[in-house]
């Protein structure tokens, strides 16, 4: 009974201080500041890393998992309403939130089944225009709208699922890459949708309530019209975060697993590679087209600069940053990826520059991320010896 | 439209293949020796342009003839590009060699960041477009429709020569000979007394060269260069690569000139040119998926 309390209460201050750590993160605003709190947080990492508390963490959690997503959750909403007033920060949260639904996308297709993608951005992108299109000219309730920008995704993400599973390696990244390349220019010379200048986009607005307009939060005031997007934003990651998770600790994950050690061995098993390959890819594509959707009604505007080869490469560096296949690492990484570059004014002009010498340095030094994937745990309820 | 007008395309198509296909033979070298993708490929062309404007710029200060200039911009250019493609093997590629082939695609494309935004940066107002000397006689011959420009004439004789360069370097010379051991096996040509080490180096520092000569060539077609141009060039220039088959000298160069063709035929046939690139890369999806490994790949089957 003691160690089931200890157990919940352990992970109750650990979403306080995370949250309270992205909080600060989010709402500082001078450059020595958030030097600081990354400064912190680093330092934390590092000696919880010492002393071996992140995996006891990470373990305490993957024993009570509906108590930690749902205490993670209301740490999340609390940062949302505590920054409620603050548009810059809730922009960002809402982009971060985004950008890790689409990282647990490319988890699935890169981590688990190995297949690269580095047109993430593009599957974003054509989300955020099916979405343009769709307010345009449909007149379907908005949730629907969002859900077909995700089948778009997929279904023109199924494009390539031939070459894809034709091709191995450095080829099927070229698939991917040429992809990419060919639907931003393919933007920029389109002018149905709307070129170099982009298209408008409608906001959301779900019985009677117009995500685009500030709300009324009865007690705590008006908030920005970014909190109901970044609350929208952070369901959609909960609910990736979850599917991905099961996928993962199911057989589904198990064979995919498989797919990506060894395909002979895994068809020589009875395992059909292509099946798991197509599934991850198209769940992928899914996710990153449900996000981009939500992007475009949130900015209200979307063009093809928004989605470039470099874009697509952040991603693959979030994934890769993190630590490949483990689902927890993409958010501390997307975090990092994101956020910092925006909040250092100083280094603002500098930021691409700093990004590429960074990702360097993980790569050459600590090539398996910050929080390397752990070997497949049959039975989480024994835990593991120490 | 008119034969003059075919053919100002073809020639137009053909000196982007030449260039297409130096870059395309950088990166199959690279292939060959160490299976690795080294993606900062483009931004070293870039940079091997820059070096080669900064050379010219310094030499017509001290009054240098520019048909000596010429020569100078283009040994500086080669010599500063073979340096740093041997530098980024030394201190990105080789120390990656145990990592997922993934890792040295991602450390040298974001060397390629660093490298485009170092210039950016750094050069004086390099985020601006650059004018590139016009060191070429630029006479012109007209038959009908089609301009012949005596530039795009040497550009495209200059490329062909560096291929061949290239190619009796590593068909006639030991060191040819060495890259081809290491390129078929790499512990077997250690054994038979390979320095694979001095080897790779010297790989990746004739590729880049030939970047750099890419990039020059660029520069004195176009007349203008910028920091950004050599992410689309690397881009192509790797697109070629695959879709001859990585590892193949004579499918890199084949992979560049189909590629132009490509291009150039978009441009023919869609009444925007600028559909040109999509249609090339929507072809070169479609050729990979017809034949996987590249056009003219060699056959290894996959042992259990």
């Amino acid at each position: 009974m003691a160690n089931f309390v200890k157990g919940h209460f352990l992970i109750t201050i650990l979403a306080t201080i995370a949250g309270l750590f992205v909080y600060f993160f989010l709402h500082l605003e001078r450059s020595w500041e958030i030097v600081l709190v990354v400064g912190l947080a680093v330092l934390t990492m590092v000696v919880s890393r010492r002393k071996n508390l992140i995996a006891r963490a990470q373990e305490t959690c993957l024993q009570k998992p509906k108590f930690s997503i749902s205490v993670f959750f209301v740490a999340a909403v609390a940062i949302i309403f505590a920054l409620r007033s603050e548009h810059f920060a809730l922009l960002m949260l809402t982009t971060v939130l985004l950008y890790i639904t689409v990282c647990f996308g490319l988890t699935a297709q890169f981590g688990f089944v190995g297949l690269v993608n580095f047109a993430g951005i593009a599957f974003f992108g054509i989300g955020a225009y099916t979405t343009a299109v769709l307010y345009q000219y449909a007149a379907i309730p908005d949730f629907l709208i969002i859900l077909a920008s995700g089948l778009v995704a997929a279904v023109i993400g199924s494009i390539l699922i031939l070459p894809i599973l034709r091709t191995k390696g450095h080829y099927a990244a070229l698939i991917t890459i040429a992809f990419g390349v060919l639907f931003r220019t393919f933007l920029e010379v389109n002018d149905t949708l709307g070129g170099p200048q982009g298209l408008k986009v409608d906001g959301i607005s779900v019985f009677g309530l117009s995500f685009n307009e500030n709300i009324n939060l009865g007690l705590l005031g008006t908030g920005s019209s970014y909190v109901t997007y970044s609350i929208l934003a952070l369901v959609l990651c909960l609910v990736t975060f979850v599917f991905v998770r099961r996928m993962e600790n199911s057989w589904v994950g198990l064979n995919m697993d498989m797919v990506r050690h060894d395909e002979i061995a895994a068809a020589s098993f009875g395992i059909h590679p292509p099946s798991w390959k197509i599934l991850a890819f198209t769940l992928g594509n899914f996710f990153a087209g449900l996000a981009g959707s939500i992007y475009a009604s949130m900015s209200g505007f979307i063009a093809p600069a928004s989605f470039n080869f470099a874009d697509s490469l952040v991603l693959v560096s979030i994934v890769l940053l993190g630590g490949l296949g483990n689902v927890f690492s993409v958010i501390p990484a997307a975090f990092l990826v994101v956020v910092l570059p925006e909040k250092l004014q100083l280094i603002q002009e500098y930021r691409l520059l700093i990004f590429g010498i960074v990702v360097i340095l993980i790569l050459r030094f600590k090539p398996s991320g910050i929080m390397p994937r752990g070997a497949r745990r049959y039975y989480p309820s024994l835990g593991v010896k120490k | 439209m008119d034969l003059g007008f075919l053919a100002q395309f073809f020639v137009n198509g053909l000196v982007l293949g030449v260039i297409y296909a130096l870059v395309a033979v950088g990166f199959t070298l690279f292939f060959g020796v160490l299976d690795v993708i080294k993606f900062s490929h483009g931004d070293v062309l870039m940079l091997g342009a820059f070096t080669a404007l900064a050379t010219y710029l310094g030499l017509s200060d001290i009054g240098v003839a520019p048909g000596v200039a010429l020569i100078l911009v283009f040994v500086a250019g080669i010599a500063g590009m073979a340096f740093v493609g041997a530098i980024v093997c030394k201190f990105l590629v080789l120390p990656l060699r145990g990592a997922p082939q993934l890792n040295t695609l991602l450390i040298t494309l974001m060397f390629g960041t660093v490298i485009r935004e170092s210039v950016r940066l750094f050069y004086p107002s390099g985020s601006n477009p650059k004018p590139f000397p016009k060191l070429l006689p630029d006479n012109a011959f007209e038959f009908g429709n089609l301009t012949l420009r005596l530039d795009s004439c040497i550009i495209v004789l200059l490329g062909i020569l560096a291929i061949i360069f290239t190619q009796l370097f590593i068909q006639k010379t030991k060191f040819g000979l060495a890259i081809r051991a290491v390129a078929q096996d790499e512990e077997t040509a250690r054994l038979m007394g390979v320095n694979f080490k001095t080897v790779v180096l010297l790989t990746f520092a004739l590729g880049s060269a030939l970047a750099a000569v890419g990039g020059i060539s660029t520069g004195l077609y176009y007349q203008e260069i910028n920091f950004a141009m050599g992410l689309m060039l690397g881009l192509i220039g790797f697109s070629s690569a695959v879709l001859g088959g990585l590892g193949s000298l004579y499918g890199a160069i084949a992979g560049g000139f189909l590629f132009a063709a490509l291009q150039t035929v978009g441009a023919v046939w869609f009444a925007v040119p600028a559909y040109k690139d999509v249609f090339a890369f929507a072809v070169v999806i479609m050729l990979m998926a017809w034949r996987p490994t590249g056009l003219l790949a060699e056959r290894n089957e996959e042992r259990v």
